[in-house]
């Protein structure tokens, strides 16, 4: 690898970058470097939208358009895509038909969540040829936060954009540009005394993870990017996942689902929900829909976060973490990943190269819940998941039990699921297991919950998939309920 | 006087009363739009960063700022002793530093400034200081101030008839609490501050404000300048609600000092997380109440104490507390009433002006008050709040007070409550709905719905006479387009979309021949702060008033001309036309020009009738109150706490609405804002550690504001049909804050779902925000609450079964009686 600038598609060129940090987010580079100031920062943490952007990439079937948040993403992950913002949407003074509908719609009022609304709305309006469902068009707008609207113009203009004459982006100079591109070295850039890796192939990545393994991995950056924006950490040398082909692959292998280490959370849960339409619960609730773009379900297992919301339906379903360090590959149960608060078992020059999901088996019961204060885009008070697999005669055969937000890492109620083990998937059984929760956690109290909540609650949601799974006509779910009398 | 204008007046409105998209729409969608971090960077341009206290209450034993000097980038760092002039930001009382010198209040109170060549670079400077204190006490709590009698303002009384008897006498008596939380504004743009040293002393600065005045000011005072000396612009704020009234102050000194310092242009924006842990919230409050009632619910005496938590300073405390004292009847009639308003200085940010300026709070007492009431009774709590809505028709006329003259002396001529709530109550078709509602939750265990029907009766006027003025410029140039000035903000309301509605009405001109500037305090002078709702009142009245002043002057010209009286002369589609007489309106102006006719001139407005003696706090201190009325329906897990807002129903009264979508805007985003006070948004500061006393939920990763998901699925909202009774700008009302109070039926209607899990006849403790947490607290906790012994009624609760026995608990906490000391209750 040889040292070159960073390069992108941007405003219908290809724009070379260098002398700015790598750690230089999108965002900065926009409004502070080009003064494009189109994007708005209201958070630098992902959270709030203002800056969304949107991302053009290659992929094996074509071309991808993907909101992102700009705040987090750092300028070198650019190189090799193309990078749309809003002053890319009109034509002069022509509006595109989500601008203009945002218009009609009175979807503004004091305008500076606008721009970061127009760009997820235009990404789905690329994507999708007509207009999806209003409970799709809020998953597509659940990582944009407006103060002033109360959103219901907002729905309405992402539908009504769809009415008037489609304005489709030319894609083909794109495409055009991104090839070119395709054929330049992987990317190593440099910038005074750092160095940003993004190499192409799991060898060299292995090779460089070796030779530097006090660099940082990169993968999504919507967790690696807060060090920068909110604890202003310098990160050094980072090695960059997101290039690295054969870690952008989901494979069904025998009897497993492997998903690599960069392929985002969006993806990784497509392939999920195919195998197990349990999970689409928790996919829902995970995070946004730009951070789901932008982040890896590998990132959210070696972050190892004990609010992670994946990692307690990974472990429930019995997944492998596979880890590589040079040539050796080994794997382990993704619990015993974890040793401790922000600890986990990589050794030096090591990283985590995918997951292994098995496969649905016959007579298992799964589901996954997340409590929070907020259904869209909140970190989890209590993140529970359930795979409890019953014989003919309704006994508990097998239960693996895991949640996050009861402990340091995500974990196994191990006291839990002994106590339903072997037992009639029962009431009787139900409140046996429940009462072992105090066993097998001691929570903490901080903003998100208290202990004893975190506790009653963690039982709580063994009950209800309990209810859920047990053939009992009690409703336990708030989601499919309307209004009493029916909508009016 | 309950009356209903026609919702037409004679004059037919061409402009006004149409849904026009707000003026900058085109430019928000396009990014476009110049907020203050938007504006072009002067030539040397420094960037600000600020150093906060890490201690809420102490003395600052060593500071060492070495290292902040010399990190790389850096040009200056200033303390409390680099001020020129007056180190004070806080708006009525002087007890509020722009930089903390030796004694810190606050964990997050800014204590230095640094100037550097990039923002990046600040921020990493400003992390370098080392500040070391000598740590004093810290209440943290309302319940600790008020034992320590912490106050930053003397405890205040409102009171009319004698609370004591009308208790002792009532058929039923209870006492009861409650609290609610605050709530950080979260707009979506920061604070921020960009200040430009101009020439002979002079500086100019571009400011995301609601008051330029009062930065002009607070920036003159700070640098040890005259007023003339300080401009203060602003095109547009990225949202407001309260939050950039008083609280933009601290950001203007810090950048204009730092200007001063260095000779350079300074911008100071805040980062999201240094915005929520230093700039002060909506007030949360504490309440401890005795109401005495009749067999219906009909109230007939209360003494009832407010306390809220001020934080370390004044602020804007003393008026939001006297707003809350003002809102504690909400629509209802209070015969005998005593309240005690405690303002407690606790040693947290300072709390401040947030939409509804403590409106909300008093009437969320009020409502806990009747909800008990109607629980404790086993009646259903809409039928118990319209027995005491303010009514005419009982207890003789007007000027004998009756039933129908609020408890500071202001009585209420436009009462459309009654007719309001009962239209909204058949639309939403609520009685049905009450049934359903009571066979689902009889049949579901886990799942319990509720609903509530709230309504809003909110008064619109600064309770502070001199602020009800404005002013404003118009200019018409000789080719007929307009540039309207006046001195009211845009902060998203739709202010300006209004105002140039309202002057191309009297014009008869398209809204593209209408423009309006920034708003500057060089171009209108000594303005209030766009706030109170008062914004579109005030200035579109100065607006249309300067506008009529050129169009006089064009109309005696044209009548001079074509030889017709004046009142001929008619203005529209972009033509001046009378008998004989035709011009386009810029053939017009450039005639009028050369005749030398003064095409453009000011315009002044001050509200009429109002009055308020603070000392007393009787008066008429509102021109008029604005209507509405909210059902929502809700559905709580019982096992979890969980919530969702299944419908709501609004009807709103705007009285003659300027722009119905801008209002509806308004409504909608009001009510969603209320909705996430009373539900989802938790502030939750440290109690202990050495973190003790900051503020854990500092970003949105932890402070959760509304998303998209929680916008209930059916959301009916309407405007209501009548016009104001008051001569404001064509009829209509203020519609800022007075939506944002429509979101207590979301709370009532989660305590109402609380009560059916928990039982009927049940007085559900369920503290505000109702986060799942709470939910889940109020169905597991005991429902039993004290009630008194009643002289005239042995009787427990209506409700069968209920769980709340009469006399069984003495009265633990006598209540302040008006004009007693101001001792505090034990707790």
């Amino acid at each position: 690898m040889t040292a070159r600038p960073i390069q992108f598609y941007f405003r219908g060129r290809v724009q070379q970058v260098d002398a700015v940090a790598p750690t230089r987010t999108v965002l900065q580079y926009l409004r502070e470097d080009l003064h494009q100031t189109g994007s708005k920062e209201g958070c630098a943490e992902g959270d709030c939208g203002a800056c969304t952007v949107v991302i053009g990439e290659l992929t094996d079937d074509g071309f991808t358009l993907r909101a992102v948040n700009a705040c987090i993403q750092f300028l070198p992950t650019l190189d090799g895509k193309a990078l749309f913002t809003v002053e890319d949407l009109a034509d002069g003074n022509t509006l595109h038909p989500v601008q203009q509908a945002m218009v009609d719609c009175h979807g503004s009022q004091c305008g500076f969540c606008t721009p970061g609304f127009v760009m997820s709305m235009w990404a789905m309006y690329e994507d999708r040829p007509t207009c999806p469902a209003r409970d799709e068009v809020a998953d597509v707008l659940s990582g944009n936060l407006c103060r002033c609207t109360g959103y219901r113009p907002i729905l309405d203009a992402a539908k009504a954009a769809y009415t008037a004459p489609r304005i489709a982006l030319d894609r083909l100079p794109v495409i055009a540009a991104l090839r070119e591109l395709a054929a330049l070295s992987a990317l190593e850039y440099h910038h005074e005394n750092t160095r940003f890796f993004a190499p192409r192939s799991i060898d060299e990545l292995a090779a460089l993870r070796l030779a530097h393994p006090q660099a940082t991995i990169l993968a999504g950056s919507t967790d690696i990017g807060l060090w920068v924006t909110k604890q202003l950490r310098t990160l050094g040398d980072v090695i960059y996942l997101g290039a690295v082909d054969e870690l952008r692959q989901v494979e069904h292998a025998d009897g497993y689902l492997e998903i690599g280490a960069a392929v985002s959370l969006s993806d990784a849960f497509d392939a999920l929900i195919a195998a197990e339409p349990a999970w689409q619960e928790i996919v829902r609730r995970f995070a946004s829909l730009p951070i789901r773009n932008a982040g890896t379900l590998g990132g959210n297992v070696a972050n190892g976060s004990p609010i992670g919301d994946s990692m307690p339906a990974l472990i429930a379903l019995g997944s492998r973490v596979v880890l590589r360090r040079g040539e050796r590959v080994r794997d382990m149960p993704l619990e015993d990943f974890y040793l401790g608060y922000q600890k986990n078992a990589l050794e030096a020059g090591e990283f985590v190269a995918a997951l292994r999901v098995p496969d649905a088996v016959n007579g298992r019961l799964f589901r996954s819940y997340k409590i929070s204060k907020r259904f869209d885009q909140d970190i989890s008070a209590v993140c529970a998941a359930f795979a409890v697999t019953l014989d003919a005669a309704n006994k508990v055969v097998d239960a693996r039990i895991a949640y996050g937000g009861m402990a340091a890492t995500p974990k196994r109620a191990t006291a839990c699921e002994a106590a339903l083990r072997g037992q009639p998937w029962n009431e009787a059984g139900i409140a046996a297991a429940m009462a072992a929760i105090p066993t097998d956690f001691s929570p903490l109290t901080d903003m998100r919950a208290s202990r004893e909540y975190r506790l009653q609650v963690a039982a709580s949601l063994l009950q209800r998939f309990w209810l859920e799974t047990s053939a009992q006509s009690v409703p336990c779910r708030l989601d499919d309920l309307v209004a009493a009398g029916g909508a009016a | 006087m309950n009356q209903r204008l026609p919702s037409q007046t004679q004059e037919t409105l061409t402009t006004v009363g149409q849904s026009h998209p707000h003026e900058s729409a085109h430019l928000h969608v396009t990014g476009r739009a110049t907020y203050v971090d938007d504006v072009a960077e002067l030539t040397g341009t420094l960037h600000a960063a600020v150093g906060f206290s890490t201690c809420p209450h102490g003395h600052i034993r060593a500071i060492d700022l070495t290292a902040v000097r010399a990190a790389p980038g850096v040009r200056a760092v200033i303390v409390a002793a680099d001020i020129p002039g007056h180190n004070n930001c806080g708006s009525i009382l002087h007890d509020e530093p722009i930089l903390a010198d030796d004694l810190v209040q606050f964990h997050g109170q800014p204590i230095f400034a640094v100037a550097a060549d990039s923002h990046d670079a600040a921020r990493r400077a400003v992390r370098l200081a080392k500040i070391e204190y000598d740590a004093l006490p810290a209440i943290l709590d309302i319940e600790s101030a008020i034992a320590a009698e912490s106050w930053v303002m003397p405890p205040a009384d409102m009171a009319r008839g004698d609370a004591a008897a009308a208790l002792g006498s009532a058929p039923h008596r209870l006492t009861g609490q409650a609290e609610v939380g605050g709530q950080d504004h979260f707009y979506l743009e920061g604070q921020i501050s960009y200040a430009q040293p101009r020439e002979d002393d002079t500086i100019h600065l571009w400011c995301s404000t609601q008051h330029p005045t009062e930065m002009q000011h607070m920036v003159a005072h700070a640098l040890d300048m005259r007023s003339h000396q300080v401009s203060v612009e602003c095109r547009r704020m990225g949202g407001g609600f309260g939050g950039k009234e008083s609280q933009s102050a601290q950001w203007a000194c810090i950048a204009a000092v730092l200007a001063r310092h260095t000779g350079q242009p300074v911008k100071l924006r805040l980062d999201r997380d240094d915005d929520m842990v230093a700039t002060g919230k909506r007030h949360p409050f504490h309440y401890q109440w005795e109401v005495g009632f009749d067999d219906v619910g009909r109230l007939l005496g209360l003494q009832l104490q407010l306390a809220s938590d001020c934080g370390f300073s004044a602020d804007l405390s003393g008026p939001v507390n006297d707003r809350a004292l003002c809102h504690v009847d909400n629509a209802y009639y209070l015969d005998a009433v005593a309240i005690r308003s405690l303002r407690c200085k606790t040693h947290k940010v300072s709390n401040t002006a947030f939409r509804g300026f403590g409106g909300p709070q008093g009437m969320f007492a009020i409502e806990t008050i009747i909800d008990d009431v109607a629980r404790y009774l086993g009646r259903d709590p809409l039928d118990v709040r319209q027995i005491n809505f303010y009514d005419p028709s009982e207890g003789g006329p007007l000027e004998d007070g009756g039933r129908n003259t609020t408890h500071y002396g202001m009585p209420v001529e436009d009462n459309i409550a009654p007719a309001l709530v009962a239209e909204l109550a058949s639309t939403c078709d609520y009685i049905a709905r009450r049934a359903d509602i009571a066979a689902f939750n009889a049949n579901s265990p886990v799942i319990k719905r509720g609903l509530a029907l709230t309504p809003v009766k909110f008064g619109i006027s600064f309770n502070a006479t001199q602020y009800n003025q404005a002013g404003a410029l118009v200019h018409v140039y000789t080719d007929g387009t307009v540039l309207v000035s006046h001195g009211g903000t845009e902060m998203g309301q739709g202010l300006y979309t209004k105002v140039k509605q309202v002057v191309a009405e009297v014009f008869g001109l398209p809204l593209a021949d209408i423009r309006l500037t920034a708003t500057d305090t060089s171009r209108v002078s000594n303005t209030s702060a766009t706030a109170a709702s008062s914004g579109a009142d005030l200035n579109g009245k100065a607006a249309q008033a300067a506008a009529l002043a050129v169009r006089e002057r064009l109309a005696a010209f044209v009548a001079e001309i074509a030889g017709v009286a004046a009142t001929d002369v008619v203005f529209a589609d972009g033509h001046v036309r009378a008998p004989g007489y035709d011009s386009s309106f810029g053939d017009l102006a450039f005639s009028a020009y050369k005749a030398r006719i003064q095409l453009w001139s000011d315009g002044y407005y001050r509200t009429p009738k109002i009055h308020w003696d603070l000392a007393t706090r009787t008066g008429r201190p509102f021109f008029y109150f604005a209507y509405g009325a909210a059902a929502t329906e809700v559905a709580i897990d019982t096992l979890t706490g969980e919530l969702k807002v299944l419908r709501v129903d609004v009807l709103h009264d705007v009285g003659r609405s300027l722009n119905p979508a801008i209002d509806i805007g308004q409504v909608e985003g009001g009510f969603i804002q209320g909705m996430g006070w009373l539900t989802s948004e938790e502030l939750w500061w440290q109690a202990e550690g050495p973190k003790s006393g900051a503020l854990a939920t500092h970003a949105p990763s932890t402070y959760k504001i509304p998303a998209v998901a929680d916008v209930p699925p059916v959301f009916n909202v309407r405007l209501y049909d009548g016009a104001n009774v008051e001569d404001s700008i064509h009829r209509s009302k203020a519609v800022g804050e007075p939506p944002l109070m429509l979101a207590l039926s979301v709370f009532f209607a989660v305590r109402d779902a609380v009560a059916a899990a928990i039982g009927p006849g049940s007085r559900p403790d369920l503290r505000a925000p109702a986060t799942p947490e709470a939910i889940l607290r109020a169905c597991t906790k005991s429902a039993a609450r004290d009630v008194l012994p009643s002289p005239t009624s042995g009787r427990g609760a209506g409700g069968e079964g209920s769980s709340v026995e009469a006399g069984k608990h003495p009265h633990p906490n006598p209540l302040p009686q008006a004009g007693e000391g101001t001792q505090g209750p034990a707790s």
